[in-house]
């Protein structure tokens, strides 16, 4: 299973951590600060992996982000870095041409990408047109719950 | 409700944290939002509580504490918009982990959420539970994940599968419940629910032997079609991944066939036909299709399958290691540890490749290749294998090299059938990477070398000579120290010279030289400078002619500030100048090393006390392998044995580390803290001082011929007094006149530069365990002592009563007296002698002193 992903710009910052196994807080402070290390200081021929306290640790870089996930010694570490690659398009095709200013500026709209792609640490949908078509219609529903909420909200203030 | 109170939007305070330069900044930044968003939260604020749960999740990935909103994402969650329970559950999820209590509080909600009739809505409880849930909310909640996975909706199912999955991995008991719901989610046509599905079976297979057997029964042909689908469909644009449709389907049920066919023939058999399809037709040239081929070498090798497949495997692999990604290298690397179970000799055959990797600029390739190595070694190839790694191990990277060079040690001691081959390879990783060899390894070398008395000059010529050219190699220093104390001798007058040694004069003054060299140099550390002391004292008695330079080289430390060598210099000093007599014989050859006790000791290292026993009841034998070389030895054993302190007062183990090699070479510093070794009761003794019993000095000069004579010993008393004024360094004060008294003279129990107790005794005839000691206390300093107290201890045998001082003042130089009367009862009259530990307090000039002793020297018959 996939233990956590981190994604994490060329400096170092914390762009987006999720975690599917339990990690108090000091570790995973811990675990970010060392995985940072290792893999920052990789030169880029080398392979997308690294041994770290008996899991491997699946990295790629794309532009000035780095994509980690970190699985089991038994995983295949092939899939895993097209699951990186999956969750990467997904995200391409969501923003149109996604930057790290996109994902520094609406990373709560990454997490929700991320929920439709890994569930406890596994895939869960290999198509991207249906991931797409989910968080569509998840949107549609919160702007539909909005605009509601404004009407009534200015009802209410235009009473008071 | 004021439009304006509520802060900020996301957007702007991201770009005001963003545009701090400085951490002080943005700590302040951050306070400000944390307080706007605790007020909005009091205030029960409803309109932005979605807003605030999103600025404190970006807050909270910066990493500052906040554990105040954790609520709030509750109330969200509880709140009936979907918006709210969105982000609600997106907080929830980030804010919070399994391990936090809170999280029960959400169960009620999850509940109503997972019957929810938005089917959305229940996805994002159903992520929720499935990313953070805990045991107890897993065993509550699993009834509805059940139901949920007969749904209809393929959303909400997949969801559910992988939900399932982590209540099974915290729950296991439940795995049961799950089994016919998976297998019929294996029928599915939707992908995303095949994948779930067959994830969820993967997981029960590994959790219940009983889903095992029920899948392999039943679903086994199933998995095949499914495979075959994908394999021969055409093109299919939603799921197409370089040209494969649906790599990761491929993957995952390859791996649920693995399961089920591992350890089974039948199923083994049935899916061979589609594996040798998958491996053959699956393209190799981007990575879906890789991990696709690696999948199936992973499978092929997991069950039984037959030969023609494997070696299909085999080639594939050796594709894989032959390629010029560094990826798909490190993949194969880790396969073939694998298959060399499988077929060894196949993996053999690419050991050249294997051997480059090892030295490639990856560090990943390069342990994967190490490891690899380490297993391809056997006997016929061991030779030429070490050497490649030897090789490349003078010019392998710093981090590396820990981990090569302790491969390297095990290899060579695995695999070593001549002794030759064996100190040769040893000699050579010393110098390369002599500090980050082991101590037991190095250890084990000298074990070798002792036992192999025909390759002891040339492992010490060797030695000498990779000395000259890698001094800086902590263990090399150690081991050539250590050799040239012991065989000085034959490094010099070539003894047992070898056919391929090269011709070599080494002098007298040039071994010295060495030894020299080491103990000034200045970044030489303790241990090995006291290995220094002694191995001169050694080859002072070899070399007779070079006696005098090791006698001044001894002498200049004799002020060294470091305790350890200050007292061997002092000691070894003392040996050279007064006891020629005795010393060839203190610094004999070391009798040779026992290896299979050394061997099983290593082995049974764990066991400390048991080891530390074992060695000490082997002391009376005088094979006493425990024991500091040359000077204690002999002495120590009867020491032991006759005192007994040690061994009834601290049944603690004596030396800091169970390598009983540590004590032999010297090593192993601590020994004062641990009061239990023989050589510490030696170390005592000698810093008391000069405790002289009266009748022992006319025999003292008559009986010394060497110390083998003291080991069979008539009057233990007597041998005790006999060691102690031949080893005495300091004040010695000459001998008194022997008033031979015939049952209990008086003795002198301790004196110092400060203070002299005597005692006196006298018993009564009907009691002959019981003793009443007099002691008499005088000051021999220029000032008097105040607040004097007298204490002492005794081995548990014996009983002591002290009775009161008659004053605790006492004048100086001898003016006045201080007596004291105890009794003492030894309940081992006739077996055992008395002995006891002293100390003194007292106060000189509003200073406090403390001076401790032990007398051993009380008159035999107490």
């Amino acid at each position: 299973m996939i233990h956590f992903v981190i994604l994490i710009s060329r400096q170092g910052k914390v762009r987006l951590t999720k975690w599917y196994s339990p990690y108090q807080q000091k570790e995973r402070a811990t675990a970010i600060r060392e995985l940072s290390s290792l893999i920052l200081t990789r030169g880029p021929k080398l392979c997308n992996f690294v041994e770290w306290k008996g899991y491997k640790a699946v990295y790629r870089r794309y532009a000035s982000l780095y994509f980690c996930m970190c699985v089991d010694q038994d995983d295949n570490e092939l899939e895993i870095l097209e699951i990186i690659h999956h969750f990467v398009e997904i995200l391409d095709r969501y923003f149109g041409s996604v930057c790290e200013l996109d994902l520094i500026f609406n990373f709560h709209k990454a997490y929700y990408i991320l929920d439709e792609i890994l569930i406890a640490g596994e895939l869960q949908e290999s198509s991207k047109k249906i991931v797409a078509r989910l968080i569509a219609a998840q949107d549609t529903m919160v702007e539909t719950a909005k605009a509601e909420a404004g009407s009534v909200s200015n009802m209410i203030a235009q009473t008071m | 409700m004021n439009p304006f109170s509520s802060g900020t939007r996301l957007r702007d305070m991201i770009k005001a944290i963003r545009a701090c330069k400085t951490a002080a900044e943005e700590r302040a930044v951050v306070r400000k939002e944390c307080a706007a968003i605790r007020s909005s939260i009091s205030e029960n604020d409803q309109d932005y509580s979605h807003r605030n749960i999103a600025k404190l999740m970006f807050i909270h990935m910066l990493g500052y504490p906040t554990h105040f909103g954790q609520m709030e994402c509750l109330k969200l969650i509880a709140s009936a918009g979907f918006p709210e329970k969105r982000i609600g559950y997106l907080g929830l999820m980030l804010l919070l982990d399994e391990r936090q209590e809170v999280l029960m509080l959400v169960t009620n909600s999850l509940k109503q959420d997972l019957g929810h009739t938005n089917q959305y809505i229940v996805g994002l409880a159903l992520c929720a539970l499935g990313n953070i849930c805990s045991a107890e909310m897993a065993r509550d909640l699993a009834p509805e994940v059940e139901r949920l996975l007969l749904t209809r909706d393929p959303n909400i199912k997949k969801k559910a599968a992988l939900c399932s999955i982590r209540i099974i991995r915290k729950v296991p008991d439940l795995a049961e419940n799950f089994l016919s719901p998976a297998t019929s989610l294996l029928k599915e046509k939707h992908h995303g629910v095949l994948i779930a599905g067959v994830q969820l079976c993967t997981d029960l297979c590994k959790v219940s032997e009983d889903a095992s057997n029920h899948l392999r029964k039943n679903c086994t042909e199933g998995l095949v079609r499914i495979l075959k689908d994908i394999c021969n469909s055409p093109y299919a644009p939603e799921y197409d991944i370089a040209g494969i449709t649906d790599p990761f389907l491929h993957i995952r049920v390859l791996r649920l066939l693995r399961m089920l066919g591992h350890g089974d023939a039948d199923t083994s058999e049935y899916i061979n036909d589609i594996l040798a399809q998958v491996a053959s037709k699956t393209e190799s040239n981007k990575n879906a299709g890789n991990a696709i081929l690696y999948e199936c070498v992973e499978t092929i090798m997991g069950i039984e399958a037959t030969s023609g497949l494997r070696v299909l495997a085999i080639n594939i692999l050796g594709r894989f290691l032959s390629n010029r990604d560094n990826n798909i290298r490190y993949v194969a690397l880790n396969m073939l540890m694998k298959a060399i179970s499988v077929d060894s000799q196949a993996v053999q055959r690419h050991r050249t490749t294997i051997l480059e990797c090892v030295k490639d600029s990856d560090a990943s390739i390069r342990k994967r290749a190490l490891e690899l190595v380490f297993l391809l070694v056997n006997d016929t190839n061991a030779k030429p294998l070490t050497k490649e790694l030897v090789d490349y191990l003078e010019v392998s990277d710093q981090d590396f090299k820990g981990d090569l060079t302790s491969k390297i040690c095990s290899i060579i001691e695995k695999f070593s059938q001549e002794k030759k081959w064996y100190i040769d390879q040893m000699v050579k990783v010393l110098s390369l990477a002599g500090n980050y060899v082991k101590d037991n390894v190095w250890h084990a070398l000298i074990v070798a070398i002792s036992n192999a008395p025909d390759l002891q000059g040339y492992s010490v010529r060797s030695l000498y000579k990779a000395f000259q050219l890698s001094s800086e190699q902590v263990s090399l220093v150690q081991v050539t120290i250590w050799c040239i104390g012991e065989y000085g001798e034959m490094l010099v007058n070539n003894v047992g010279v070898l056919q391929v040694e090269e011709p070599m004069t080494v002098t007298e003054s040039d071994a010295v030289d060495v030894l020299e060299s080491c103990l000034t140099h200045h970044s030489t550390d303790i241990t090995t400078q006291s290995m220094c002391l002694i191995a001169l004292l050694k080859l002072s008695s070899r070399f007779p002619p070079s006696s005098g330079r090791v006698k001044e080289i001894i002498t200049t430390h004799i002020g060294s500030v470091v305790l350890e060598l200050q007292q061997r210099a002092i000691e070894f000093n003392s040996i050279i100048q007064r006891h020629q007599n005795i010393k060839s014989s203190l610094v004999e050859r070391m009798p040779v090393l026992d290896e299979s006790t050394f061997i099983s000791k290593r082995a049974g290292s764990s066991q400390a006390n048991i080891s530390t026993e074992k060695s000490n009841q082997q002391l009376p034998s005088g094979a006493s392998l425990k024991l500091s070389n040359g000077v204690a030895k002999p002495a120590a054993s009867p020491l032991v044995d006759l005192l007994d302190l040690s061994l009834d007062d601290t049944p603690v183990p004596t030396s800091t580390s169970n390598d009983f090699l540590h004590d032999l070479l010297d090593v192993g510093l601590t020994n004062s803290s641990s009061s239990a070794s023989g050589t510490d009761i030696l170390m005592d003794l000698l810093s008391i001082g000069t405790p002289v019993q009266s009748n022992t000095t006319p025999e003292n000069g008559s009986s010394i011929k060497g110390f083998n004579d003291i080991l069979p010993i008539a009057k233990p008393n007597t041998a005790t007094v006999q060691v102690v004024d031949l080893l005495d360094g300091l004040a010695s004060n000459g001998s008194h006149p022997g008033a031979q008294s015939p049952v209990h003279p008086s003795i002198i129990a301790y004196q110092s530069s400060t203070l002299k107790i005597t005692f006196s005794f006298t018993k009564q005839p009907d009691k002959p365990q019981v003793t009443q000691i007099h002691a008499t206390f005088m000051n021999l300093s220029s000032e008097a002592y105040t607040d004097f107290i007298f204490q002492a201890a005794v081995p548990k045998f014996i009983q002591l009563h002290l009775d009161p001082a008659n004053s605790n003042h006492l004048p100086a130089s001898g003016n006045g007296r201080i007596t004291q009367t105890f009794t003492i009862t030894n309940t081992q009259h006739g077996q055992k002698p008395l002995a006891m530990r002293i100390r003194i307090a007292y106060k000189v000039s509003n200073q406090e002193r403390l001076e401790q002793g032990q007398i051993n020297n009380f008159p035999p018959g107490l």
